[in-house]
């Protein structure tokens, strides 16, 4: 890709600033849609385009939208997701201190698009920056009328609350948000009915991604030609890879997607800190890591999925030689073992469970039989769980025992106590 | 705060702004994040006074608040130090050196993770990734961040935070742990193919 798009503005001093904001194009898209598009040509727009959502899921964008259902006198939501929290993702933070006014623009044209006129902005607790900066964002937008009664002259009106999380991955999930944003524990709701249909306060909701609103702006200022012109047909655009863990270059790149995981972290990332690397996540801690054999998977949906993994954030985390990973795999499961919201028993248990055996498999006192038990556990039981925190986590954890096995086996063998014979009470 | 601590006072003190926040839902059960924030920013830690004050300012169950307050982790149940040192160490972060790090803090301090040091001045925690992989390790104190931690850099702020403390400079820490002085206002540089690039996120002061 010759030009920055998402990344443009980042490193302006002045990017932050409406002035700036405006003088190279912002909120023209915006002024244009108003003026030139019915809701459902802005539905129809983002669908040509095939964005796909940068979340996690790949949801395609407009039919996301277009599941809300038109004239049903409800009130409509528009939710952005910025409850950034899969570790090794970083992306949104960065657009939301950087290039406020982007994200801003999005919500505004997805909420005109939906016909919502409230819209809420969640943002995890410990982005100080990112609330301030959308905050103040927010009131230059509405002091220049992009915001609050008939925006931009047009009939349509919008008014953007942020609601601050507090600490809590499981809101990223998006029915876990609008519970969250309903003053509830962000415990996930059954699907469906889908947010589209009965969301937050029970009325039509679309929950969006911080980079994927950022997106929905781009496309109206640039167009859908130049848009889909970027990447692979099914997922064309540009895309923000976080690029973390035992590299040369850790970074924010944008590239089209398509390229394969081993430019990524060879050409961009700049090759493994020691030696090689053992393995590479691809797309945040709940995709299953990719042994160096495998790396030459190509950086889309499809075929990450062909290689049993997934492209989920975009967060490319790379293990090199010095990596344990039965540690990863402990930490992987404490993780999500912390971040269970404990509705329902085989993530709140299993996690737990799992968690305690790779403790004990690193301190020493792992035993003969432990690697099965973890396969029944994953495979089993928070692999059940009602939404996908345990799915991804068993995912996760699985992909760990089926590549390096080994590294597992070469710890419980080597221990020098005595190993009980678990056969007998 | 010079009046008592009291279920009145909170009341008292909190009702109008509390007000102001409800504006922005359209049910009252929607503002309980937002005012346990508000009661936790002013007072420095949440407990069943006030709790039993937002319910009834926003006339709902107790439980309803208490039900959030138990959940969300970044609502505090007790007094925190004035620094309050939360480091990362999710697998990118523990991939650059975490546990080092949190080995090092822990010994400085003289306390384990989870405790507040004697004097008040420091409570130490491990969090779940804040976002800056590609500094890690990253910290954060209150609201800074403060990424590629080494030992040095971790003695080389201690050292400047206790010093603000002893020369009793309140102000000092506040605004060395406030958000706005925190990394990232010179952030990025985005890759071209194969040319070499600087790690992106910059450091804060």
């Amino acid at each position: 890709m010759s030009e920055l798009v998402l990344l443009k503005h980042i490193t302006h001093p002045d990017s932050t600033d409406i002035e700036y904001y405006e003088k190279n194009g912002g909120y023209q898209g915006l002024r244009q849609v108003l003026s030139d598009y019915s809701p459902d040509q802005v539905i129809e727009t983002i669908k040509t385009s095939s964005l796909r959502g940068r979340g996690g899921a790949g949801f395609p964008t407009g039919l996301k939208w277009s599941f809300v259902p038109k004239d049903d006198g409800k009130i409509h939501y528009l939710c952005c997701n910025a409850d950034e929290g899969e570790p090794g993702t970083f992306k949104d933070r960065l657009l939301m201190e950087r290039d406020p006014h982007r994200v801003i623009e999005g919500m505004i044209i997805a909420a005109y698009a939906i016909q919502s006129q409230v819209a809420y902005i969640y943002i995890r607790g410990e982005y100080g920056l990112s609330i301030e900066q959308i905050s103040q964002a927010i009131k230059a937008a509405y002091a220049r009328g992009y915001l609050g009664k008939n925006i931009s002259g047009s009939s349509f009106c919008l008014d953007i609350y942020i609601h601050k999380g507090a600490g809590a991955y499981i809101c990223g999930e998006e029915t876990a948000l609008l519970e969250s944003i309903e003053g509830k524990r962000g415990q996930p709701k059954l699907k469906p009915p889908f947010p589209a249909v009965s969301g937050l306060y029970g009325c039509p909701t679309v929950v969006n991604n911080v980079e994927t609103l950022a997106c929905v702006a781009h496309i109206f200022a640039r167009g859908v030609d130049w848009f889909t012109a970027i990447g692979p047909e099914d997922a064309p655009g540009p895309r923000l890879f976080g690029l973390s863990g035992r590299l040369q270059n850790p970074g924010i790149y944008e590239l089209p997607m398509g390229l394969s995981l081993r430019e990524l972290v060879f050409d961009y990332g700049g090759g493994p800190l020691t030696g090689q690397f053992k393995a590479v996540i691809p797309g945040g801690l709940s995709a299953p890591m990719i042994p160096l054999a495998g790396l030459d998977v190509k950086m889309n949906f499809a075929d990450l999925a062909a290689a049993d993994s997934m492209m989920g954030s975009a967060a490319v985390i790379a293990l090199d030689e010095t990596t344990s990973i039965p540690t990863v795999g402990r930490r992987i499961a404490e993780f999500f073992s912390h971040e269970s919201c404990g509705k329902c028993a085989p993530c709140r248990e299993g996690l737990h469970w799992a968690s305690k055996i790779l403790n004990r498999i690193e301190s020493g006192q792992g035993r003969p039989g432990d690697l099965e038990q973890l396969q029944v556990i994953c495979g089993g039981v928070f692999n059940n769980s009602f939404c996908a925190l345990g799915v991804g986590a068993s995912w996760a954890l699985r992909a760990t025992l089926k590549h390096f096995s080994h590294e597992y086996d070469a710890l419980i063998t080597q221990q020098t106590i005595p190993i009980r014979d678990r056969t007998r009470p | 705060m010079t009046a008592e601590y009291s279920k009145q006072n909170i009341i008292a003190e909190l009702t109008a702004p509390i007000a102001e926040i409800t504006k922005c839902y359209p049910t009252q059960r929607s503002a309980i994040m937002p005012a346990l924030y508000l009661a936790q920013d002013t007072y420095g830690f949440l407990d069943e006074i006030a709790y039993l004050a937002i319910s009834e300012i926003l006339d709902v169950p107790e439980i309803w608040v208490f039900e959030l307050a138990s959940f969300y982790t970044l609502y505090k149940n007790k007094n925190m130090g004035k620094c309050h040192l939360q480091i990362c160490t999710n697998v990118p972060c523990m991939l650059r050196g975490a546990y080092d790090m949190l080995e090092h803090l822990q010994t400085r301090l003289g306390i384990n993770k989870g405790e507040t040091s004697k004097d008040g001045l420091f409570t130490l925690s491990t969090v779940e990734c804040i976002g800056s992989c590609d500094v890690a390790p990253a910290m954060m104190v209150n609201e800074t961040y403060h990424t590629k931690l080494s030992k040095q850099s971790i003695d080389q702020l201690l050292d400047q935070l206790t010093q603000a403390e002893t020369e009793s400079l309140a102000t000092d820490i506040l605004s060395l742990t406030q958000n706005k002085s925190s990394e990232n206002n010179k952030p990025l540089a985005n890759k071209q193919p194969l040319t070499k690039s600087e790690p992106t996120t910059g450091q804060e002061s």
